[in-house]
């Protein structure tokens, strides 16, 4: 089974980025995350285990519940780990630039 | 085509730097840094406070059409000097990323154009790499409304 494919087909699926988004701020159960999601839970347990299958997620054990958190370590390994971060910043800065712009023209 | 926005992360090192050049005049980029108004347009968030003062405050706060806050940032602004530099540090609300020190500066390419260096500082290489995670999560650190919009599309 080649792993690191598998970690981009995870990431590929958008119910799934958003769940890692989630779980980026903020470390959370199963039922807190499942209920940011209109989907069936346990169509939202299969996603958690696609992605800590693949290591993206891990579990913690905090008392009797379970969280999810981010492996960022395992984030990084997947290619271009900087660029979404890079994109952020560049449409940041293309928006201030455009703001600028018509700012000039103005005065 | 070369890239107008770099960023560079090296390995085991917990600091960002980020450069940018504008088709701006320097005056218009500080600007752009400086006026509540227009921080709030092009970050796409609400400014509720912006010191630009030697150990002044500043805050930002986005909310959703019903006005559910889904992020909130502060810091404090060490150094500000028009048109040269702004330390501050900034902290994101409610989430487990600690507080960072941003220098930025700003630089003079001639006339009509000019250069921002954005260098971030955090608490530990792990956070750093936290933070850049949250990029590769699609969205961003001041996005958090459009995972509102991703979810609400899968409805």
């Amino acid at each position: 089974m080649n792993l690191r494919r598998d970690v981009f087909q995870a990431i590929a699926d958008p119910t799934r980025r958003a769940i890692l988004l989630l779980v980026a701020s903020q470390s959370m159960t199963a039922g807190a995350i499942a209920s940011n999601f209109d989907t069936a839970r346990p169509t939202v347990s299969k996603h958690l285990q696609i992605l800590t299958e693949c290591e993206l997620l891990e579990q913690e054990q905090n008392g009797r519940e379970i969280y999810y958190l981010i492996n960022a370590k395992k984030m990084k390994e997947v290619a271009d780990f900087i660029e979404p971060f890079r994109k952020m910043w560049d449409d940041r800065f293309n928006k201030l630039e455009t703001i600028m712009k018509k700012y000039k023209t103005k005065k | 085509m070369e890239q107008k926005t770099k960023l560079t992360a090296e390995d085991g090192k917990q600091e960002i730097v980020i450069t940018r050049e504008f088709d701006l005049p320097l005056e218009l980029l500080f600007r752009a840094y400086a006026d509540p108004e227009i921080v709030g347009q092009w970050m796409g968030t609400k400014v509720l406070k912006l010191e630009n003062k030697n150990h002044g405050g500043w805050k930002f706060q986005t909310a959703d059409a019903q006005g559910k806050v889904l992020f909130q940032a502060n810091g404090v602004i060490h150094e500000f000097i028009p048109n040269q530099k702004i330390i501050r540090t900034f902290e994101m609300e409610n989430t487990p990323f600690g507080v960072q020190l941003e220098f930025l500066e700003f630089e003079r390419l001639t006339d009509d154009t000019s250069k921002l260096n954005m260098h971030t500082i955090y608490r530990s290489v792990a956070d750093r790499d936290k933070m850049l995670g949250l990029g590769m999560s699609q969205g961003a650190n001041m996005a958090h409304n459009r995972l509102q919009e991703v979810v609400g599309k899968l409805k």
